[in-house]
């Protein structure tokens, strides 16, 4: 765990109790037998709203905090532990570009209305299945943008859309000459694709040419901290699990063959830890975000990946069952591998950085 | 701790800090920089030139060369914050440490903790002043992993004990002048039977025999003890209390091995750069062979991730006040990485990167070819990366041993 500062710390602490207490992972098998469109509770996301997390790395002038990044990681990451489903990082990666690309009119027209929650905002860049933000067909001309978004987070409930287009960044409301239609992925969460056909676009014209690698390493950064939360929930879980359960006369914890893999995983997820965490700071530092967040996501994806393969291996044939809650550390995390770049994409983009 | 906001405090920074580099100014001749004898723990100690010697006693003089050692038995006596001065301003004249061995990073912090005062001012001193070189005598044929169940015997006579018994494993045992040693003195208890005692290396029944590695050297030995008759006042600590001094060394030895160390120290040529050179590249500049440069990359993530790893657990330290418990997991991964990059050098190279020795290799790649097989010795040493695993399963992570 990074250095904390006390006000750090209270809202971690904070973030802790309210997601073990009011949002454990009971909740959230609520939220996936309702089977809605959306993903999450409204009700859920509207307290969080209320104790200030749709504003953490929003400025005081617009309504947030300005807590920064890494705090907003601490919250995202024990969100993560109990699987609490919200739109909380979408939200934060659109509103960052706003703020990085915004004019003062447009931050004011929005950013207090996402930092209070009462809007949901979201990034639609990718246009198939794969991240590919170079290959990008949606464009702009007299102020409507036509194109096609794949697999967008939280497109069924998002009210504003932050859309990639051929010559940079545009706002585009909900409504008119926007159409979404529900994707159903294995975690339940909204992925939607959306049609925009003519619809009203203002440009981010602010934040130069880095802009959507800026705003992007901030979407792949709040997924890596979300997926480590959910590894050390998932490695908590397993660890427990192997000191209960009996065979042959013994508790698994005592077999070495276990042991020596969970002193790998405990390894691998404190790397991850560090991973992340740089790439949070490196954020709240500003500058070149890059390398950072290509190190914390290509990290997270590998020990994100081996850990939920542990997680199912290690719990034998209850892991495998829906009653357990296993499959949806599962289900969840192969997605957000995918969401935002997979680990060879970052370590690609992270030779090119780095003249390789 | 002084602040800058303490004139006073400042003042004898700044004054610290002008002693140190008029120091340099005189002692450490320009001509010197880059001539250090890094590698001469695993290649044995080459012949000092005058200037080297020179420069030893100087610092050995001042106590530098254990700077925050105390001042009483020739340390420097210096603060954390004068050693980092010193230390800084000796990064920026290029001056390296002349003092090191296994008497500084081992035997001398354990030494100082648990030893008699006659026992600090007899061997402390010349550690400082690096005159005597230190050996250890740890591991047997039949006690590696499982050290507790070392056999070497040492006989209760008196004022003195008798040691009968082999060591292996001595690094640089060939050239040392003493051996700090776990031997046993009660056959009926494991770890309570073990004794911590020094012995002089030119004793009467003390046989030396160099191991020649599969990297051509021969950086440790067998060492034979027969009716070998070792004064009491050189047994450390209480009979019996060996364990738990020995096991204090060990913190001390892991410390150094992989700790906050390993991480800043890997120098040395980009891989990139070297891949470049050796497979080319292609139309736009990049390593031509894909795959490679794949792994290449996966390397570099993987230390730097590493490094950072490395620098949370000091920030943690620093802030806990304490060691932080993922310090347990630096040796396994430091060491695995140092392995990985050494066999990615290897393979950059291809052919030419497996020179044994002569004419058509460079000097650089024969120094890979034998750091790559040396280096083989890092997850086996000093705990190997299976019994640190070990630890971490059942110390941090309180999963229990088989019944």
């Amino acid at each position: 765990m990074a250095v904390l500062t006390d006000e750090q710390t209270m809202l971690r602490d904070m973030a802790r109790e309210w997601a073990g207490n009011e949002s454990p992972v009971g909740a959230w098998r609520k939220v996936r037998d309702a089977g809605e469109a959306a993903g999450f509770d409204a009700a859920a996301f509207g307290t969080m709203a209320e104790m200030g997390w749709t504003g953490i790395i929003i400025p005081e002038a617009q309504g947030g905090s300005d807590f920064g990044w890494l705090s907003l990681g601490l919250v995202i990451e024990e969100l993560g532990k109990t699987m609490t489903a919200s739109p909380l990082a979408a939200s934060a990666a659109a509103a960052s570009a706003i703020l990085l690309g915004g004019s003062d009119e447009q931050k004011m027209a929005y950013l207090p209305r996402i930092a209070s929650g009462e809007l949901v905002a979201t990034l639609a860049v990718d246009e198939g299945p794969r991240h590919d933000p170079a290959n990008t067909a949606a464009s702009v001309s007299d102020g409507k943008l036509s194109g096609t978004k794949a697999f967008v987070a939280e497109g069924d409930s998002a009210g504003l859309f932050v859309v990639a287009a051929t010559d940079g960044l545009y706002l585009v409301e909900a409504g008119e000459g926007v159409s979404v239609s529900r994707r159903h992925a294995v975690d339940f969460r909204s992925h939607a694709e959306i049609v925009f056909d003519g619809a009203r676009a203002a440009k981010l014209a602010e934040g130069g040419t880095g802009l959507l690698d800026a705003v992007l390493d901030r979407a792949a950064v709040l997924a890596s901290a979300e997926m480590l939360g959910m590894a050390g929930q998932s490695f908590d879980t397993t660890l427990a699990y192997l000191k209960q359960r009996v065979q042959f006369g013994q508790v698994l914890a005592t077999f070495q063959a276990l042991q020596h893999r969970m002193a790998t995983l405990f390894s691998e997820i404190e790397l991850m830890r560090s991973a992340v965490e740089a790439g949070l700071t490196a954020i709240d530092r500003g500058g070149d975000t890059r390398a950072a967040a290509s190190l914390a996501k290509a990290k997270a994806n590998e020990v994100g990946h081996l850990m939920s393969r542990e997680l199912i291996q290690l719990h034998g044939g209850i892991g495998m069952t829906d009653e357990y809650d296993a499959g949806f550390y599962l289900k969840r995390m192969r997605v957000l591998e995918q969401m935002w770049g997979n680990a060879a994409y970052h370590r690609e983009r992270f030779a090119r950085l780095s003249g390789f | 701790m002084a602040t800058l906001a303490d004139p006073v405090a400042e003042t004898a920074v700044d004054a610290f800090r002008d002693e140190v580099r008029a120091f340099l100014a005189a002692n450490f001749p320009p001509s010197l920089k880059g001539k250090d004898n890094a590698m001469s723990a695993v290649e044995g100690p080459t012949a000092e030139t005058p200037e080297q010697a020179a420069w030893r006693k100087a610092m050995g003089a001042k106590g530098w060369g254990v700077p925050t050692w105390p001042s009483a038995y020739g340390g420097g006596g210096l603060s954390r914050e004068q050693a980092k001065i010193l230390a800084e301003e000796m990064a920026r004249a290029g001056a390296w440490n002349p003092i090191g061995g296994m008497g500084v990073m081992m035997f001398g912090p354990t030494l100082l903790e648990y030893g008699s005062e006659e026992q600090k001012l007899e061997h402390i001193p010349a550690i400082a002043r690096g005159e005597v070189r230190w050996c250890q005598g740890y591991s047997e044929p039949n006690a590696g992993s499982d050290l507790a169940n070392l056999q070497c015997f040492a006989e209760d006579r008196g004022d003195h004990y008798v040691v009968n018994g082999q060591k292996t494993w001595t690094s640089g045992g060939q050239w040392a002048d003493k051996c700090f040693c776990l031997v046993r003195t009660d056959k009926n208890q494991k770890q309570g039977g073990i004794t911590f005692l020094l012995i002089d290396m030119d004793s009467p029944g003390v046989e030396v025999k160099p191991i020649r590695m599969i990297s051509g050297m021969s950086p440790f030995c067998e060492t034979f003890f027969t009716d070998v008759k070792v004064p009491k006042t050189n047994r450390v600590g209480e009979e019996g209390q060996g364990w738990t001094i020995g096991k204090r060394l060990l913190q001390h030895e892991r410390t150094n091995l992989s700790g906050g160390g390993s991480a800043f120290r890997m120098a040395g040529p980009s891989l990139a750069d070297m891949a470049k050179h050796y497979a080319g590249v292609d139309g736009e500049g990049r390593i031509a062979d894909a795959e490679l440069r794949a792994r290449i990359a996966k390397w570099e993530m993987d230390w730097r991730v590493f490094q950072l790893t490395a620098l949370r657990v000091l920030a943690e330290s620093k802030a806990v006040g304490g060691v932080s418990e993922v310090s347990s997991i630096l040796k396994t991964v430091g060491t695995k990485l140092g392995q990985e990059r050494a066999e990615l050098i290897i393979e950059i190279r291809g052919m030419q990167g497996l020179g044994w020795e002569g004419e058509g290799y460079g000097e650089d790649e024969l120094h890979s070819v034998r750091a790559w097989l040396f280096g083989k010795a890092t997850t086996i040493y000093g705990g190997s990366t299976e019994v640190q695993n070990n630890v971490i399963a059942k110390r941090i992570l309180g999963m229990l041993d088989h019944q």
